[in-house]
This record gives structure tokens, sequence and C-alpha cells, in this order.
């Protein structure tokens, strides 16, 4: 209990780090059940049994409020409750429903606190369950950490069937038969006769029943839909051209506008010459804003157009102008005032490394700031109108978009209408407010008129809060062929104070996400100590795809890669030797496997191996390259990793071979980086990722082996780059120990 | 101003150097075209001028020379193109939003070699940027509609 204490009197921990002062609340609130948002607005004769079933004469309506950025939540969300309620695809619509507290996630608390996600002791676990009951108490609807098949596994099929078990007790009273003897298929309940009561005949008796909350959730042996290909709902609409973006909106009477913020991000605007963008055609306003200046026209190539032709002079920037200086900050941060966190200090490590001999290694790693650039610029709609607030844009975490707008307009929080939007990709970029605030802004200045704001490419990576930068410092130690001891230092400013705040959510003590995807990794090495430092902010910087883990990772696998090679011992089978957790053991077991690993391969081609747990998810990648004159060829990639269930095969291979893709295209070519304030990559020519002819194949294997049901939106991500990194080791002898790879080699 | 657009003759009002792009995103409302970069990096764009796949946001509309199609002009949901076809078949998209380029583009590739290599799909698709990271899909999805096409 020490541990627990001393972290409890510190602070609550959200988002790894505290809500300051913490958040009163009595066990009354967290047992009480928010309210069903569908219960609002309900007609008559329109039944809902809970927040995310609506049935009425014409139609079933499922909800799924947890937002699709493409990771294809939508449609898992749907088949979770349809599983249940015995519908199959083409009987109901989805919707993604309003913002409300019914939505809470449940499944974040498990982010949120500082164990392993392998730690099931009872502090662990207690602390788990405060902070469920805290995200419940505020409401905290939140896409994000990989929680959304999490959160939905048990919610939403329990959904399903207190909807089923109520439309089979209407069924009873409208035929006299007794419910044990109905059942229910195909979107109705079957009498024994073998005649039926569509779902939509029964809505307006269903109304006025009280739900069955008694219910038996079915065997997965059973089911008809989960766990099994399933064709995506959105992707007849996704290869047609004819599923609308936030950026496709479009709502009557609209004008285009887009922004220029100071490039030295947070800096002043001191002051600014529209002369010349004024009298260019379609504009209509041109109007300072905070931090920049707004250009509403009517077309967004005609704002984009104009304000490239205004002249500015923007402030400093209230972080180092160059990037030199920023790893210099980084660097200095490795001392006791710094501290943030001492995650593991297993054995004695100061006893172990005392010695500067042969069986010594020490190396220094970097990991670069990387921007999110989701293909979709972020964009906005906004209609302000003295009575409401209505916002059309993609956004991950809806009730705080309220929150934030209101603050802007005036409005009461519940006067702000989301109508949230499919989203061209996120990977973090979309749980920003910036643009919403400025959109507001505009509009609120606009009365009556609705404002879509669309950034340009250039704007969307200039202004992008990256991915934080950091650094880490190893000394390890191998003795009779194996790594015995392990000191490791990673620097970081920390990423979630620098979000939390402009999310005007209050944060304070250790962010895990310094280091999370080094100290979590469930290896026992005897002598092994895992410290956080935290380093002032530099950049502001922002969740990016996995948050901390994929620099943490590769500074974690490539130093343990070194001390393997050191102990001159086999890379998979030491991990596997020093694994101290069954799952993650067999995870590196069926990677080896599925690769061969050991078996004979051609001069200059040769294989890395990594893994990192992230977000409770154990992921292991064997990387094969081949050394050629053009550069470094990437072959092949084998991936296992355990999620506990597989929901959707097919969605779930994509999305692991897109993880892997995005996690390789970045180690090997993005970096943002800092002059005279500003980022130095302004668009794809210089920060593109991965292009279809790199693409190496890439072979999936999920197990389910795992005792919870985990999401996969992000784990593939962090072993992707220490795992390529430790490739190109094998294949050339060449380490390096710094992200982007291209900084030091040349790829085909 | 007149273009043709999916067979379907359209008159605009605007300057000879607004990009295609931003004519049939905001002057037409065709909105399955997409803007990703503006500077011919990302494909997100990409429209057949003549069965030609071009980067819509690199065309000026006073330069415009031939018959415009947009994904919607390749094929419907009720009646899809081969390429859209292996599209849903492969479930290739996550996000979705650079797959009209990405569908563009291949048909076009189809049309002027309907049995391309692998070596031919990579220089004609590396263009196209998807930040999901949907290659592997739409690899496979390539070579199904080439089947298809070839067998029609």
């Amino acid at each position: 209990m020490g541990r627990m204490k001393t972290i409890a009197r510190r602070s609550f921990l959200v988002g790894s780090v505290a809500l300051a002062g913490g958040v009163a609340f009595g066990t009354y609130l967290v047992r009480k059940t928010p309210e069903n948002p569908l219960s609002a607005d309900i007609a008559k004769g329109e039944a809902t049994f809970n927040p995310w079933v609506k049935i009425d004469s014409d139609k079933i309506t499922l909800i799924t409020p947890h937002a699709d950025s493409g990771q294809g939540v939508r449609h898992v969300q749907a088949a979770m409750i349809a599983e249940e309620l015995d519908l199959e695809f083409g009987q109901f619509e989805t919707d993604f429903g309003v913002p409300s507290a019914a939505y809470w996630n449940r499944a974040m608390a498990d982010e949120t606190v500082p164990f392993m996600a392998t730690d099931k002791s009872m502090p662990a676990e207690a602390m788990r369950s405060v902070m469920g009951g805290l995200l419940k108490v505020l409401g905290m609807q939140l896409t994000g950490g990989s929680t959304s098949v999490a959160d939905s596994y048990e919610k939403l099929r329990h959904a399903g069937a207190v909807a089923r078990e109520t439309l089979k007790l209407a069924a009873s009273e409208k035929s006299g038969i007794p419910i044990e003897n109905l059942k229910t298929e195909n979107g109705a309940v079957i009498l024994p006769d073998g005649s039926q009561y569509k779902y939509t005949e029964l809505a307006e008796l269903a109304a006025t029943l009280e739900p069955v909350q008694d219910v038996t959730l079915r065997n997965p042996a059973e089911w008809r839909l989960l766990g099994k290909p399933m064709e995506r709902l959105d992707i007849l609409a996704k290869s047609t051209g004819t599923l609308s973006y936030g950026i496709d909106a479009s709502v009557e009477g609209m004008v285009h506008a887009t922004v220029k913020m100071n490039p030295r991000k947070g800096g002043k605007l001191n002051s600014f010459d529209a002369t010349a963008a004024k009298s260019m055609r379609g504009v209509k306003e041109i109007m300072e804003i905070s931090g920049g200046v707004a250009v509403v026209a009517d077309n967004t190539w005609r704002a984009i157009q104009a304000a490239n032709e205004i002249e500015f002079d923007w402030g400093e920037a209230p972080y180092p102008a160059e990037q030199e200086d920023h790893w210099k900050a980084i660097s200095a941060s490795f001392n006791e005032d710094s501290m943030d966190m001492e995650w593991r200090n297993d054995g004695d490590i100061a006893a172990a490394l005392k010695d500067d001999d042969d069986t010594i290694v020490e190396a220094e790693y970097r990991s670069p700031y990387v921007a999110h650039a989701p293909l979709e610029p972020l964009n906005a709609i906004i209609k302000v109108t003295d009575e409401k607030v209505e916002v059309w844009t993609g956004h991950q975490i809806q009730r705080q978009l309220q929150v934030i707008v209101s603050g802007i307009t005036g409005h009461d929080q519940d006067d702000v209408i989301l109508h949230n939007q499919y989203m061209g990709g996120s990977f973090g970029h979309r749980l920003e407010f910036e643009h919403i605030k400025q959109a507001a802004e505009i509009a609120n200045r606009m009365r009556g008129t609705p404002v879509k704001l669309t950034y340009s490419r250039e704007e969307d990576f200039i202004h992008d809060f990256p991915r934080h930068i950091s650094m880490g410092r190893g000394r390890g130690k191998v003795k009779d062929g194996k790594v015995v001891a392990l000191d490791l230092k990673i620097a970081a400013p920390s990423v979630v104070s620098s979000q939390m705040g402009r999310a005007n959510i209050p944060a304070a003590g250790p962010d895990a996400m310094i280091a999370t995807g080094a100290w979590n990794n469930p290896y026992k090495i005897p002598d092994y100590r895992m410290c956080a430092f935290r380093a002032p902010e530099l950049s502001p910087t922002s969740s990016w795809r996995a948050v901390g883990a994929p620099g943490a990772g590769f500074i974690f696998d490539c130093m343990l890669d070194e001390l393997i090679h050191k102990a001159g011992a086999d890379p998979l089978e030491e991990r596997i030797r020093l694994m101290d957790h069954d799952v993650s053991r067999k995870v590196l077991e069926a990677v080896g496997e599925m690769s061969s690993w050991g078996s004979t391969l051609p001069e200059g081609t040769a294989r890395g191996v990594a893994f990192v747990e992230s977000f409770g998810v154990p992921v292991a990648e064997v990387v094969e390259v081949t050394s050629t004159e053009d550069g470094i060829k990437l072959n092949k990639v084998w991936v296992a990793c355990d999620v506990g269930k597989v929901m959707d095969p097919v969605n779930f291979e994509n999305l692991v071979q897109g993880g892997v893709i995005f996690g390789l295209g970045h180690a090997m070519n993005c970096e943002i980086t800092y002059s005279d304030g500003m980022a130095e990559q302004e668009n794809y020519n210089t920060h593109a990722g991965m292009r279809l002819n790199q693409c190496p194949e890439i072979f999936v294997k999920g197990l389910e082996n795992a005792p919870d049901i985990r999401g996969i939106g992000e784990p593939p991500v962090p072993p992707a780059a220490p795992a390529l990194a430790n490739a190109i080791f094998a294949a050339t002898g060449k380490r390096i120990r710094e992200l982007p790879l291209n900084r030091h080699i040349d790829f085909v | 101003m007149q273009l043709t657009v999916n067979g379907k003759t359209r008159e605009v009002d605007v300057e000879p150097e607004m990009p295609l792009l931003w004519v049939l995103r905001d002057e037409l409302g065709i909105t399955g075209v997409k803007y990703g970069c503006g500077i011919a990096q990302c494909g997100a764009c990409t429209v057949h001028v003549d069965g030609v796949a071009m980067r819509s946001c690199q065309i000026s509309v006073g330069d415009l020379e031939g018959e415009v199609t947009t994904i919607e002009g390749l094929g419907t949901p009720e009646n899809l193109h081969a390429v859209q076809d292996a599209w849903v078949k492969h479930q290739v998209a996550q996000c979705g939003y650079c797959q009209s380029g990405q569908m563009m583009q291949a048909a076009s590739l189809l049309a002027e070699n309907n049995n391309p290599s692998d070596e031919e799909i990579n220089d004609a698709m590396s263009g196209n940027l998807c930040r999901c990271g949907t290659y592997p899909r739409i690899r496979e999805a390539v070579k199904t509609a080439s089947k298809t096409i070839r067998e029609a």
C-alpha cells in the first residue's frame, strides 16, 4: 500500500497526471446514472431503452458516441449492440449522438493510473476503481488512448441485451405469451408459432415499459457478428467518394474562412497590413483574432490566397527559437530537481554498475518532434445566434468542446450543439481545440452567418502541436551472455500538461507519458532502474498516436538491443528469457514462429525485433531489411499482439498494418525542427512518412490470451521504429540512436 | 467559363487561375475530390482529365482542356467501377480521405495497362499518400481490379 498512498497523496491522475487538488465526490454521485440524452427529445411512440438504442415505428437508430477518425469504431460500436439485439446490418441506422455525460469513458481509468497494465494487485485495482468513479462524475466523454473497444465491450452489448429483453416483454404483453417462450432474430421477436413482431411494431408499447435490466450476455462462442470478418458500415461510402467529412459539410448561407496564426506558436501578433488582401476578389472580412488574423471569403481558395497576401509582424516564440536549444534544455534536465518519477528500481543498480569495464554499455538516444498531419486539414463550421451555437466538426472530446465554445460565445454549455462528423484521420490532432476556438471567435462576430474555417495544409503543419521530443541515457551491464543490469533515464517535456492546459483541464503530478513504452514493459532485469525527468515546456506538444510510447519505446528497446548484442545473445531469445509476463512472452514466441526467426538469410539481409507494451497491449514486431547500393530496403514485417479478443479480424489486420506503416514511415523520414521559432516543415514534401513503393509485406497475428479486452489503434506503432533500427544494425553494423533514421542512412 | 464534369456541362464564374480542385469543391459542390496538400504531394485531389489521372490542385481552371471525371463519375454505390468494387471487397479504407484519389489513380493506371506488375503499381501509386497506411490493401485491390477488368 505504501506506493499507492504516496501517489494518492500527490494527486489523482487523469491522462496520467493529476487534477490539481483532486475532485470531491461521494459514493452517491458515483452510483448515480447519468440521464439518457435520448429521453430529452423523444417523440410519442418512440422507445429508448438506454443512451444507445432508439426505436420508433419506422426505424432503429443505434448511437455510436465514440468518434470515428478512421479506426472503424462507428462500425464496431454498432456491431456490439446489434450482436445482442439480434439485428442484421442494413436494419438500423447509426448516429454519433449528442455530447453527454452518459457516454463517459470507463476504460480511460486504466490509462490514468501509475501501475503496469499487468499489475492486478489490490492497490492497482483499487486505484483504477477510484479513477473510474472520477471519470464518471466528470462525464468524461473521450475517444483516445485506444480505449473505444475496451470501454464499449461490456456496456454496448449490455445496451443491446436490455433493448432485446424489453422488446420481448412488450411482445409478451401484446401476445399474452410468456416471455420465456419468445426469442429474437433478424430485427423481430419470434413467437412459438413462427409469427413475428418487428421491433418497430413494438416500439410504441415498449416505450411505456420500464427497461428490463437483469439480462444475460451471450457466450462469445454463439456470436453471429463479433469476432468474424464484417463489412464495415462506412466502406461503401468511402469507396465511392460519397462519405461526407467535416471539410465537406455545408450549411445554408455559410461563408469560407481561413486563419494565419503566429507561426511562433503562442507568440503575439504585433501588427499586420491587409491592404492588398482586402481588395481581392471574394474577400468579405479580415479580422484580428486572438494570436492571428482571419480572412472570410466566399470560397476557401480565395480566403487562403488573401491570407497569403497579408503582411505580418509576429512576436517572439515563448520557447527557444532554435532546435539546438530545445535539445540543450532536454539535456540539462537529467538532474535530481527535474526528476518526475522513479518508475522502476529493482535490485541494486548502483552496485551493479560501479565498475567501468568492458561489460558496460552506455548510449544516448533522441526522439524528435513529429507532426500529426492527418490528410483532412483541420476545419469546423460554427453558426452563432443569440439563442444557440451549432458546430459541425469531427472532434474526440465532445463535451469539452461545448465548454470551450461556450466560454467564447457566452452561451450555456447545453446550448452549444455539436454535430460530430467523420474525420479524415486524426492521430491525436482532433483532440485539440485551437481551430474550434478560432472558428467560434470569427462566428461570434458574425452572428447569424455560418462560418466554415478551413486550415491550409501549411497552417495545419506550422500550427500543429507535435509529438514531444525526448532523450534517453542508458547504462547497462552484461554478464555470462546475459543482460543483467540497466539504468535508463528518459527526459522530455510533459505533453499532458501542455495539452491539458490548452483544453482548460487542470493537470499536475507526474506525467507517465515521459516514460511509457519503457518502464511498463514487463521484463525482469535483475538490477534495473528507470527514471523519468521532466524538461521545461518547450514547443507546445500534443498526444500523437501512442503518445509517449513511440519515443520511449524506441529508446528502451534499442538500448536493450545494444546490451543483448554486447552479451552475444540472440535478440529474440534474450527478450523471451527476460520477459516476466506470460501473455507477453507468447507474443514474442509467436512473432518468432511467424517469421521463422533464426533462419538463414541472403547476404545483406537481416532482421531486427522489438517489443513494446502500450495501452495494455503487448506487441512484438520483426522487421527484415536488405542493405542495397541505393540504401535500406524494407522487405517484410511480422507482428504479433494480444488484445484479449479480436472484434473484427479484417479491420484488426488493417489497423495493425496501418500502425506499423505509421511507425516505420515516421521513423524513416519525419521530424519537425524549429528555426527562428517556427517549424521548418510545412507540407508533406518535407514530412512524408511512408509511400506505397517503400511499403513492406506485413503479416499480422492477433493472439487472444490476455484477460482484458483492449484496443489496437495505437499499440502497433511503438515497436516499429526500434525493430527497424535494430534490423538496420543487424544488416549494416550501424547503430542509429536518433530518429528519423534518414539523418544517418538512406532508404530505397 | 464552361467545363464538363462527369458528363455534364457546368458554368462557373471564377478567375482563370483558380485551381480545378476548388472550382469542383466550392463552386460546384463536388466533394468526393479532396484537398490534402495543395502542392501535388498527396494525390487526394486526383481526378481524370480525358481519362488520365491529374492533380486537380495543380490545374488552373483557365488552362483546363478536356473532360473532367471525379470519383462520383467513376461509379456509384449502385453501379460500382471495377476499382471501387475491389476497394469494397478488400475493405481498403480506414479514414478513407485519400481513397477517392487512390481509386482515380488506380483506374487511370488500369485503363492504360490492365495487367500492371508490382513495380508498375509502385510507380503509378506512390504519389498518393495514405496517412492511415492502407498500402497493403491498395496493392491487393489494384490486382483484383486488374483481374476483373481483364476478365470482363
